[in-house]
């Protein structure tokens, strides 16, 4: 079984597409002969060209509202910005412009775009470049919220991002990157708001986003050495977000935590908690309990990053808590 | 659009600023009356304009525009009717009741939308372009703006993306000297519009934007440009609000009478009316027939809007997203 990883799997997935749909361009930075910052694009300039890879001005503003007047005229704009810290500039055109067009134009227009690009902390990347946001693109209606875990599923749901006629934000954390697994060959696509359950048990279940499933893989196989058994959860998408799989997991286990690198207020945990609360309230045994990155704006030096996120041992934690109410 | 004969084009851009003229000054009306229920920007004195570069587009290219988008709707060919209906709210509006004044779409024949936030139309028009030159089609982008939209960051970007990749954009500016109510130049040391074009490195042309044949042959050269892949052209319409910026507004005091009726005096359909009767191209009693079939029409889409159903409320959540 061969193993590559999460950006080659992606880059999989836009090369067939690029290669069955003529519509499709990319914008960004360094996207075109160099290949995109984190080898998004790798060799797709030398077979397509300066108009399908087109490497743009510093301009996030500009060239998402040119992709959103591209889209509405019958082409498939990739937007690859990069850090998501950098699409803030051009939020005005999303908010106000591409994710209302199809609404505005009861349905006759399209807007098939993709906004693609990196999230999250790590590598003290510091605090413009380590973002995440994700909550504030799910509040608004007209878009889909992408939060792949793991290569695999990353092409799968860039493959279905590629053929989507909505706006798709697809974000990429960048501690997975590089994580090699094995990824099926040729062209799959996974669908949109369904949620993977990534670990089955029965005492309690853990939803986890994005680096989170993969730090509570490990608590709950730790725990797991206790007799404990941990039901985990991998949202995939947060809009749509797949809420029967956990309520259904809550119906069995009692007991939810969520756990999110990003903010707490408002966030996406708020959100299910919310579902749950009204949804699945006589199936809770326990308060939910939500675990997050704390509310600041991320520090550089390497000590103050760890020490504002998510690890192993805080999982365990909370979710002994957890238990324990 | 078929080519017309000289004639048929001075007829046909008559035709089109009038009822452009009479829409809006019946949509004022329709406003105190209670029937346009948001806000409502007319076009009274900048007919010109439109009417002069949608005559030289066809269907298929795509035009944005702002808030005060009635004039490039109907110049674009939205129905009085479909038009009239969405100020009024109802379902048979061109946007359905989803948009109001301020949003105006008909996608099928190359209305693309207006909007209420000043600067996104002009990075649509280049992203329309960027569609034609990679789909290889001869279609254009049109972006029509104010002089409010050329201190906004769009501006700049826009004008900077159409350049470099030398894409089929028309960027139309009319300068009617007043953002709101602040004037142009206390926002602007360089009083030319058309001369900001030289920083992009692409031609910028000014024209009399109560002169639509000046207007209308200024945009046809530079669509014939735009069509034969020798790129963008910024035009800079001067021209003139001659109602307030906003039905209901008034006249603060921000522009003097002097001003408003000097411009008045030049209003683009009596210059050209009086140009066409002048030169003998159009009789009287032509000019009396246009009018009363143009005022015929608004009355029967005032009728029309009037009549037609309120959208039905259980729709209210339909194509936020598109199905598959």
């Amino acid at each position: 079984m061969r193993e590559i990883t999460f950006s080659e799997a992606t880059l999989e997935a836009l090369s067939e597409a690029m290669a069955d749909d003529p519509t499709i361009f990319v914008v960004g930075e360094g996207i075109g002969q160099r290949g995109g910052n984190f080898k998004t694009t790798m060799g797709l300039y030398e077979k397509y060209g300066p108009m399908r890879l087109r490497d743009t001005p510093i301009c996030e503003r500009g060239f998402i509202g040119m992709c959103t007047g591209a889209a509405m005229t019958g082409a498939r704009p990739i937007v690859d910005f990069m850090f998501v810290d950098f699409l803030l500039d051009g939020i005005g055109e999303l908010f106000n412009q591409t994710a209302k067009m199809q609404y505005m134009s009861n349905g006759r227009l399209k807007m098939p775009m993709v906004l693609r690009g990196c999230i999250g902390i790590g590598n003290s990347a510091s605090t413009h470049h380590s973002g995440s946001y994700y909550p504030i693109f799910t509040h608004i209606p007209g878009f889909h919220v992408v939060l792949p875990s793991n290569a695999s599923d990353a092409k799968g749901l860039f493959a279905t991002a590629l053929k989507s006629d909505n706006p798709v934000i697809f974000l990429e954390h960048k501690l997975l990157l590089n994580q090699k697994e094995h990824v099926q060959e040729g062209t799959y696509e996974i669908p949109f708001g369904q949620a993977r359950v990534v670990r089955e048990g029965n005492d309690a279940t853990i939803v986890a986003l994005s680096v989170m499933v993969h730090h509570t893989m490990n608590a709950a196989a730790s725990l797991a050495n206790e007799g404990l058994s941990i039901e985990v959860i991998d949202p995939r998408t947060v809009a749509p977000l797949d809420m029967d799989t956990i309520l259904k997991s809550v119906h069995k286990t009692g007991r939810l935590l969520i756990v999110d690198e990003t903010y707490m207020p408002c966030g996406i945990g708020a959100e299910i908690a919310a579902q749950v609360n009204t949804e699945g309230f006589d199936d809770l045994d326990a308060p939910i309990a939500r675990l997050n990155g704390a509310h600041v704006p991320t520090p550089y030096s390497p000590t103050l990053e760890e020490a504002i996120v998510p690890n192993k041992d805080t999982i365990v934690q909370a979710i002994r808590d957890l238990l324990a109410e | 659009m078929n080519a017309r004969t000289k004639t048929e084009t001075y007829r046909y851009l008559y035709r089109t600023m009038k009822l452009i003229r009479v829409v809006e000054e019946r949509m004022a009306r329709a406003h105190l009356e209670g029937l346009v229920h948001g806000a409502c920007h007319t076009y009274v004195g900048e007919e010109a304009v439109a009417t002069g570069v949608c005559a030289s587009l066809r269907d298929e290219d795509a035009v944005f525009s702002t808030h005060r988008g009635h004039g490039h709707a109907l110049a674009k060919g939205v129905s009085a009717k479909s038009l009239i209906a969405e100020l009024f709210g109802k379902e048979t509006g061109c946007s359905h009741g989803r948009g109001g004044s301020m949003h105006l779409f008909a996608p099928e024949i190359g209305m693309m939308g207006t909007s209420g936030i000043v600067g996104p139309c002009i990075l649509q028009a280049v992203g329309a372009g960027y569609t034609a030159k990679l789909l290889n089609t001869d279609r254009v982008g049109v972006a029509f703006f104010g002089d409010g939209a050329v201190g906004n960051g769009a501006f700049h970007e826009g004008l900077n993306m159409a350049s470099i990749w030398n894409l089929p954009v028309l960027l139309i500016c009319e300068n009617n000297l007043y953002a709101t109510e602040v004037s142009f130049s206390s926002v602007s040391r360089n009083p030319s519009i058309a001369a900001r074009s030289e920083g992009y490195g692409i031609p910028g042309i000014e024209v009399d934007g109560n002169d639509v044949l000046a207007v209308h042959e200024a945009a046809s050269e530079a669509i014939k440009r735009a069509r034969t892949g020798e790129g963008p052209t910024l035009i800079e319409c001067k021209t003139y609000r001659t109602r307030p910026h906003a039905e209901g507004m008034g006249e603060s005091g921000y522009r003097s009478a002097a001003e408003i009726a000097a411009w008045k005096a030049r209003d683009p359909i009596t210059l050209l009316r009086d140009r066409l009767l002048d030169d003998r191209l159009i009789s009287i009693d032509d000019i009396g027939a246009i009018d009363d079939e143009i005022k015929s029409t608004v009355e029967d889409a005032v009728q029309y809007a009037g009549d037609s159903p309120w959208p039905d409320g259980d729709t209210a959540k339909t194509n936020v997203y598109r199905e598959g």
